[in-house]
């Protein structure tokens, strides 16, 4: 077995802490340590999104980074977002526009989103596509998801 | 009083949970009490894609860290079980003897960890005598290397064993002017459920609990206690939140039957999720058909005779796709028009790859693309505009049943109608000008138009559901349902049809479903049934509530029965006209405490499917220089009856015409002449992504149906059906003036490219 190492990662606010294997992921800390499983798993090939988290406010697949480089910093997932009963701007835009279906994609989703909103804050519908363009989505073929964004973003 | 909530949009009840703390799926079970201290199940998957299994070698992976057990098929003594529609081909769960395809389970690892279990899979060697692998379903259709010996070929069922007469001859084609052939392949997809497989099983004094990532929880029940035997009253199956289906979760799946077994012999919780690679060759795929086709007609656009040929690639098994083709696509070979002479054969062929299952649409996008292409190529040959060629074909419209030419009965139909009104929208002849000053300019990027019409069978082999409604003493209700909902909506969609009949607020409706102990019998979430089936019997179950409601008041409040009214405002029943003195349905439920509750069940039947059709316009362009093509537009007509919430409608065919696009320009499951995949992850495989498909727009028509009381027919596979062919023929549509007849899908940039130098060059025209 591998060494154990400790690392402490700030989550949705929380002081959090646990001694990992050094080839833990990201999203593995969130859902196995944390029980933080509105984050979700997609695929073996960081091509999905599903696993979208915000870390120190940008937009990361979680699955794509360890354990160990998120040591120190800020980590916010989907279930950090609300305002105790009140849903981010960017939730209930997807609630009011259909942008989600089965709801797998939907909090990684939900996250980049907000990102790319960030970024680039009148976006067009095709910066909306270009820029979701590596979150994939089965159910909704999109463009209730483009819809919620261009929402949100003209809402804010 | 306000007016019906039904046909409004109203948004989804179910959306706050997923969007705050996130689905309740499979993986997500780590606070399930029954799976505390759950081990890890890895199946060990086959390398080869045909091949004699000599030995399997395990020994390396028991001895390792954290492995519990290893077994094979013969440890579990797992026997050969012939399938369904041919007895002589036989497998067990866990590859014994032979090996059909790349990913066949051959050996499962149980483990502590997830990794541990993956590691000493890696460990475990498999001796083979390798065989040729037959991957070309037209070469294995010849072949002399047979993939299930006993059968004596590798086509395992032919449609002409359902006695239909053999209309191959050239007479068919009498009297037509024009005849065109062409042969087409419907290739090969995943259906891509963004959440894989998984599954969780407990043994708890004798009885067991499946939770399973599926679209038919009962369905998943009936499955375990026929294979093995179990007592149906010892078995619940739990479909948490699935994560997306499209047609490939109908079914049970070796891995997800095996758990049971091995959780029994070990005594322990188990759980097994697949990983997205291994989903990718062990999920099962989609569509897979080679399609021979022959159209003949006159030259003032008349179709008279149109033969299909369907060579059927079933895959490494006799799975639900050697049924799909002479049970769905021929039935369906006809479409919507009225043809004198028409004949669909269909030859179910194994191969050694993947085996393939229902996928949206499952046979029908099928026929409907073939028919479409055929309808173009016949148009282009005469040199007629294929909106009026489909025109003068089109069956002419219908309130009555319509007897088809290949025995099924449409339900009511107005075909002319959806493709003029998506005509006008998409601005057809506007588009055909614009094309042609492109087309006169030699504009590299060229402009291509692409029309379908459809009508496809919902709700098939289904015969109703149930429906069961509970008042709570506190007025609140809960509403059973049989359908099983991975993100069609239908906690929101019941809810809406329940409170419309009781005034039950929506919010205080709470809607079950994928549980066999609370709903023992349903029928699933698949083939576009839900809404006219279980949706239709949530409604009927509603009706006759309140109609026991009301006589329940009348008694209590010592009035005739025909007196007594529902206000649906305030959920009280009092005498017409006297309100003040009342009965509320907390009030009523409080009464019936002593009888079991106010409750009513049904077991709603109805008497067939239903037909939804409709009309797509797709406008691509196309780079004639690198062969890129954009898909830039797109416009529906889709006429699947009554709608209840135009919210869900919308979603549904977004989500199916992505799907199509996706499978007209995009995605396509790859092997090597090995057998060996060579798409097995998301990298590899081309997925359709929000920057490749257009939004679309949707034009209304709603012609109700007679079949069932809410007038709806299904609309989750419209999309799929529609856009598949649309996009297609609007890709051909671009390089019509450059010679270009016909391109295959997926229409990538190299065979677009290809095609278009083809042409050029006068080879194969
Ligand atoms: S899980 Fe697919 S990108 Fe991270
Ligand atoms: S909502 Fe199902 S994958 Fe996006």
């Amino acid at each position: 077995m591998s060494q154990m190492i400790k690392v402490a990662i700030t989550v949705n606010g929380q002081h959090t802490t646990a001694m990992v294997e050094p080839r833990t992921l990201l999203v593995q800390y969130l859902r196995d340590n944390l029980n933080l499983t509105a984050t979700n798993v997609g695929c073996d090939t960081s091509s999905c999104g599903a696993c979208t988290v915000h870390l120190n406010g940008e937009a990361v697949k979680s699955c794509t980074i360890l354990a160990v480089q998120a040591d120190g910093e800020n980590v916010t997932t989907v279930e950090g977002l609300a305002n105790g009963n009140e849903m981010h701007p960017m939730q209930q835009a997807f609630m009011a526009n259909h942008g989600l279906q089965c709801g797998y994609c939907t909090p990684g989703m939900v996250m980049a989103a907000i990102s790319l909103v960030k970024d680039i804050p009148n976006p067009t519908e095709e910066d909306v596509r270009i820029g979701l363009e590596g979150n994939l989505c089965r159910c909704t073929g999109y463009h209730n998801i483009v819809q919620s964004v261009l929402a949100y973003a003209e809402g804010k | 009083m306000g007016g019906s909530i039904l046909g409004n949009r109203v948004v989804r009840k179910e959306d706050p949970k997923f969007l705050t703390t996130g689905g309740k799926y499979v993986d997500d079970l780590f606070d399930e009490p029954l799976l505390a201290g759950a081990l890890h199940v890895t199946y060990v998957r086959s390398t080869v894609a045909h091949g004699q299994i000599i030995s399997i070698d395990t020994s390396t992976a028991k001895d390792m860290d954290g492995v519990v057990a290893v077994f094979t098929a013969e440890s579990l003594g797992l026997e050969l079980m012939p399938a369904g529609l041919n007895k002589s081909a036989k497998r067990a769960f866990l590859a014994r003897d032979k090996v059909r395809y790349v990913g066949e389970p051959l050996a499962a690892i149980v483990a502590t960890s997830r990794t541990a279990g993956e590691d000493a899979a890696e460990t475990v060697v498999v001796d083979y005598n390798v065989l040729p692998a037959v991957v070309d379903v037209r070469e294995a259709a010849e072949s002399t290397v047979h993939l299930f010996e006993e059968v004596g070929s590798n086509i395992v069922f032919d449609s002409m064993n359902l006695g239909a007469p053999d209309n191959s001859g050239p007479e068919f084609f009498d009297g037509c002017e024009v005849v065109v052939r062409e042969t087409i392949v419907n290739q090969r997809v995943a259906p891509c459920p963004m959440e894989v497989r998984g599954s969780a099983v407990a043994w708890v004094d004798g009885r067991l609990h499946q939770w399973l990532s599926t679209q038919h929880a009962q369905g998943a029940h009936s499955s375990l206690c026929r294979t093995f035997g179990y007592e149906p009253a010892n078995v619940r199956v739990i479909a948490p939140d699935v994560g997306g289906g499209f047609g490939a979760k109908i079914g049970l799946y070796g891995e997800e039957l095996l758990l049971s077994v091995m959780s029994q012999q070990l005594g322990r919780p188990l759980i097994w999720r697949e990983s997205r690679s291994e989903s990718m060759v062990a999920l099962g795929h989609g569509r897979a058909q080679v399609q021979e086709i022959a159209i003949g007609g006159s030259r003032d656009g008349r179709v008279h005779a149109y033969q299909l040929k369907v060579l059927q690639d079933c895959g490494g098994w006799v799975d639900s796709a050697a049924f799909l083709a002479p049970f769905m696509t021929r039935p369906m070979s006809q479409g919507v028009y009225d043809i004198d002479r028409i004949e669909c054969r269909t030859l179910s062929i194994v191969t050694n790859t993947t085996p393939v299952v229902p996928y949206r649409g499952a046979g029908r996008p099928e026929a409907t693309a073939a028919i479409e292409r055929a309808m173009d190529l016949f148009a282009a040959e005469i040199g007629m505009d294929p909106v009026d060629v489909r025109s003068k074909n089109l069956i002419q419209p219908f309130n009555e049943p319509y007897q088809t030419k290949m025995g099924q009965t449409y339900d009511v139909g107005n075909y002319i109608e959806s493709l003029n009104r998506v005509t006008v929208a998409a601005k057809y002849s506007e588009l055909r000008a614009e094309q042609a000053k492109r087309r006169a300019a030699g504009d590299t990027v060229q402009l291509g138009i692409g029309v379908s019409v459809y009508v496809e069978i919902t709700g098939g082999g289904g015969t109703g559901d149930t429906a069961k409604i509970e008042v709570l003493e506190n007025g609140r209700a809960k509403v059973y349902t049989g359908t099983s909902p991975h993100g069609q909506g239908h906690d929101t969609a019941w809810s809406m049809l329940a409170s419309d009949q009781t005034g039950i607020p929506m919010d205080r409706i709470e809607v079950i479903h994928g549980d066999t102990d609370l709903v023992p019998k349903g029928g699933g979430t698949f083939g576009s049934r839900s809404l006219q089936q279980g949706g239709a019997a949530v409604h009927v179950a509603a009706v006759e509530l309140v109609d026991i409601a009301r006589g329940l008041a009348a008694t209590l409040l010592e009035a005739n029965e025909d007196d007594i009214v529902l206000d649906k405002e305030n959920g009280a029943f009092h005498v017409a006209g006297s309100p003040s003195v009342n009965k509320t349905w907390a009030d009523l439920a409080v009464a019936k405490k002593s009888e079991g509750g106010l409750v009513h069940a049904i077991d709603f039947r109805v008497d067939g499917a239903t037909f939804p059709f409709g009309a797509h316009v797709a406008v691509v362009e196309v780079d004639t220089e690198t062969g890129k093509v954009r898909h830039i537009a797109h416009t529906t007509c889709d006429d699947a009856g009554t709608v209840l919430n135009p919210l869900l409608r919308d979603g549904q065919i977004h989500g199916g015409v992505a799907q199509g696009s996706a499978q007209a320009l995009l995605e396509e499951v790859l092997y090597d002449p090995d057998g060996n995949p060579t798409t097995s992850n998301l990298a590899d495989y081309a997925m359709i992504s929000a920057a490749e498909v257009p939004s679309v727009t949707i034009v209304m028509m709603e012609t109700p149906t007679f079949m069932n009381p809410l007038g709806a027919k299904g609309i989750g596979e419209s999309g799929s059906i529609g856009a598949t062919p649309a996009v297609q023929s609007a890709v051909c549509d671009a390089l019509l003036h450059l010679g270009v007849r016909h391109v295959d899908m997926p229409a990538t940039p190299e065979r677009v490219w290809r095609a278009i130098h083809t042409a050029k060059s006068g080879v194969g025209q």
